[in-house]
C-alpha cells in the first residue's frame, strides 16, 4: 500500500464538512441567492443612475407641465389643498419600484441564459427557496431605487412626519414583493428575456396605468373603475399616497388585505410553477 | 457509484416524441473514470441531467451511491459535484463569491468553505485571481473555477460534461492537466462525456453513445482489440474508383470506409481469411501515392460502431449553442 501523497488529505481529507439541516440549508440558500442580488445591485450603480431618469421626467415635465391645468387633488393631511405635483409623486415613487420590481423576473431568466441557474438548480435545494431568495433580492433592489425617488419629497412642498415616512417606506416593500412576485411569476418559465420584455409590456404598463398613479381613482367610468380594483399596485399607490400626504381613496383595510392577498397568490404561484418547470 | 437500469427520457411535444435517451443500462464502479463517447445529440447531456434530477426519467431508473435519484434528489446532488457544458458561473461575482455561494448553497460551514477553497484555488492556479470578477477571467480559467467549486462539496462523484468544448487547445490542455491531478490524488469517481477521442482515451471504461443507445461498452483497449484488425490509410489520385472496388470485393467494408481531404482513404483490414495488409495493398487495381497501416484507435472504434465519424463534432457543438 503506498502512501497517499499529501494533497489528497487536503482535498477530500482533514475534518469532514460540517452539513446544515435542509431547512438550514434551504434558510441559508435564500439569504445567499438574496445577497447575489444586493451585491450585483452595488456592483450596478450605474444602473440604479440610469433608472433614475424616468421618474424624474415624470415628476418634472408630465406634472410641472399639467399642474397649472389641474385644480386641487385634494385636501392634504396638512390641511393645505394639493397640487398635481405632490399628487402625482407618491405614484412616481410606486411606478419606479414597480418598473425595478418586474426586473426581477428578467433576471431569472437572464440567470437561465447565462447558465447560473443551473448551478442553482443542482444544488440540494428546495425550488421554494430559490423563489424566496429571488422574490427578496428583486424586492430590495426596488426599494432602494423607490428609496431615492422617496427622498425628493421635500421638492415637492411635501412635509410628512418622520412616522409617515417610514410608514411609506414599509408600504414600498410591501409593493416591491407583491411585484416581484408578479414578476417572478411570469419569469419562471421564459427562456428568451426578449420573449420577457415583450411580455413585461402587456403587463407592467397597464398596471401602471391603471393604478391611478397618474389621476384619481374616485370618478372613473365603470370599465375602468373595475379594472383598476383588479390592479395590485392601486392598493399600494393608495396607501403610499395616504402616508405621504394624506389623500386616499380606499379603506386602509382593503389596501392592506388585497395586497397581501396579491402577494401571496403569485408568491404561492411562481413556487408551484417553478417546481413544475424541469 | 452509478447504477443506470433501461434508463429513458422521451421528450413530448406537438410535433411528435423525440427519444433522447433509449433504454441504457450501465453501472460505474467506485473511483472508476467513466467516458460517455458521442457526438451532439447522442443523448450524453441528457442522462446527466437525469443523474443529477433536473430530468426525471420517462422510464427506468438511475441511482447514485445507492440512492434512487427520483427519490432522494437533494441527497444525490450533495454527492455529486458537477461541471456543465455551458458556463455556469455568475461573472458579475469574484471568484471567491463563486465559491462561497457554491459552500453555502450546499450547507457546507463557513470554516470548511474557508479552507477548501482557499485550497482549492490554489491547486487549480486561481489563487492570485480570487478577487477579481470573473468576466476578466479567460475561458480556461473559468473552467478552472467551475472544477473548484464542483470539488468544494468533497462530492463523491465528479461529473463533467464536455468540459473542454469551446476551450482552444492549449486551455483544454491545462484543464485536463488540472483534471488528471485531481483525479490521480483524489481518486474520485468521475463521469465524463466528450465527442473528443483523445479525452476518452484516457479512462477506464468508455461507452460509446448513438442516437440516445449505448452501442459498445468497455475498456478503450478492450474496444480496439474487439475491431481485430489493422487500420490501413491509403492516399490515391482516383478514391472514388478505390472506393468502388473496395466495397465491391469486400462487402463487410461497407460504411468504414473514411475518406478524408481529396485523396486520403482509411478502412480496416476487411475481417475473415489471412489477408496481409501487404496482400491487399497489392492487388489494388488503382495507383496508390502511399499508404500506411497502423492499430485502430477509438475514432475507429466508433465509425465501425455507428458508422460515422466523430470529427466535426466540435463546430457542430458551436452551432448548436
Amino acid at each position: 500500500m503506498t502512501e497517499k501523497p499529501k494533497m489528497a488529505m487536503s482535498l477530500l481529507g482533514g475534518p469532514p464538512p460540517v452539513l446544515a439541516s435542509p431547512f438550514r440549508r434551504d434558510m441559508m440558500g435564500i439569504y445567499t441567492l438574496w445577497q447575489r442580488d444586493v451585491i450585483r445591485l452595488w456592483r450596478d450603480r450605474i444602473r440604479l443612475v440610469g433608472s433614475f431618469i424616468q421618474p424624474l421626467l415624470f415628476l418634472f415635465i408630465l406634472g410641472g407641465g399639467l399642474s397649472p391645468r389641474m385644480g386641487s387633488m385634494g385636501v392634504m393631511r396638512s390641511g393645505g389643498s394639493l397640487g398635481y405635483q405632490g399628487f402625482l409623486f407618491p405614484g412616481v415613487v410606486a411606478m419606479s419600484v414597480l418598473f425595478t420590481a418586474s426586473f426581477a423576473g428578467v433576471a431569472i431568466v437572464w440567470d437561465r441564459e447565462v447558465g447560473f441557474l443551473k448551478e442553482v438548480l443542482v444544488a440540494p435545494l428546495s425550488r421554494t427557496a430559490v423563489v424566496l431568495g429571488k422574490i427578496l433580492g428583486g424586492a430590495t433592489n426596488s426599494v432602494v431605487q423607490g428609496s431615492l425617488i422617496l427622498l425628493l419629497f421635500p421638492l415637492f412642498h411635501l412635509h410628512p412626519s418622520p412616522e409617515r415616512l417610514i410608514l411609506a417606506f414599509l408600504v414600498m416593500i410591501l409593493i416591491g414583493l407583491t411585484q416581484t412576485s408578479v414578476g417572478v411569476l411570469l419569469g419562471v418559465r421564459m427562456t428568451s428575456s426578449q420573449g420577457f420584455m415583450v411580455l413585461m409590456n402587456f403587463v407592467i404598463l397597464p398596471l401602471f396605468f391603471l393604478s391611478g398613479a397618474l389621476y384619481p381613482l374616485d370618478r372613473l367610468p365603470g370599465w375602468l373603475s373595475v379594472a383598476s380594483r383588479l390592479d395590485p399596485l392601486s392598493y399600494g399607490v393608495d396607501l403610499l399616497r395616504w402616508a405621504l400626504v394624506g389623500v386616499h381613496y380606499h379603506s386602509m383595510v382593503t389596501d392592506l388585505a388585497s395586497l397581501c392577498l396579491f402577494m401571496g397568490t403569485m408568491g404561492v404561484l411562481s413556487v408551484i410553477l417553478f417546481n413544475k418547470t424541469d | 457509484m452509478i447504477e443506470a437500469k433501461d434508463l429513458t427520457k422521451i421528450y413530448k411535444s406537438r410535433r411528435g416524441n423525440r427519444i433522447a435517451v433509449d433504454g441504457i443500462s450501465f453501472s460505474v464502479g467506485e473511483g472508476e473514470f467513466f467516458s460517455f463517447l458521442g457526438p451532439n445529440g447522442a443523448g450524453k447531456t441528457t442522462t446527466i441531467q437525469m443523474m443529477v434530477a433536473l430530468l426525471t426519467p420517462t422510464r427506468g431508473t438511475i441511482a447514485i451511491d445507492g440512492l434512487d435519484v427520483v427519490s432522494y434528489p437533494h441527497q444525490v446532488r450533495q454527492k455529486i459535484g458537477i461541471i456543465f457544458q455551458d458556463p455556469s458561473l455568475d461573472d458579475r461575482l469574484t471568484a471567491w463569491e463563486n465559491l462561497e455561494f457554491h459552500g453555502r448553497l450546499y450547507g457546507i460551514d463557513s470554516k470548511t468553505r474557508e479552507r477548501r477553497g482557499d485550497f482549492l484555488l490554489g491547486v487549480m492556479g486561481l489563487g492570485e485571481r480570487r478577487h477579481d470578477l470573473v468576466r476578466t477571467y479567460s475561458g480556461g480559467m473559468k473552467r478552472r473555477l467551475e472544477i473548484a467549486r464542483g470539488l468544494l462539496h468533497s462530492p463523491r462523484l465528479l461529473i463533467l460534461d464536455e468540459p473542454t468544448l469551446g476551450l482552444d487547445p492549449h486551455s483544454r490542455r491545462s484543464v485536463w492537466e488540472y483534471i488528471h491531478r485531481v483525479r490521480k490524488e483524489v481518486g474520485m469517481t468521475v463521469f465524463l462525456t466528450t465527442h473528443y477521442l483523445e479525452e476518452a482515451d484516457t479512462s477506464d471504461r468508455v461507452a460509446i453513445m448513438s442516437a440516445g443507445k449505448i452501442v459498445a461498452m468497455g475498456t478503450p483497449d478492450r474496444l480496439k482489440k474487439d475491431l481485430s484488425s489493422e487500420m490501413l490509410s491509403v492516399e490515391t489520385e482516383n478514391p472514388e474508383a478505390l472506393t468502388s472496388y473496395l466495397l465491391k470485393t469486400y462487402p463487410a467494408l461497407d460504411s468504414q470506409i473514411r475518406r478524408e481531404g481529396e485523396n486520403l482513404l482509411y478502412f480496416p483490414l476487411p475481417p475473415g481469411g489471412d489477408l496481409s495488409p501487404w496482400d491487399l495493398l497489392r492487388t489494388l487495381p488503382v495507383p496508390i501515392r502511399e499508404a500506411s497501416v497502423r492499430r485502430p484507435n477509438l475514432d475507429d472504434v466508433f465509425i465501425h460502431h455507428t458508422g460515422s465519424a466523430l470529427k466535426g463534432g466540435d463546430t457542430e457543438g458551436e452551432k448548436h449553442k
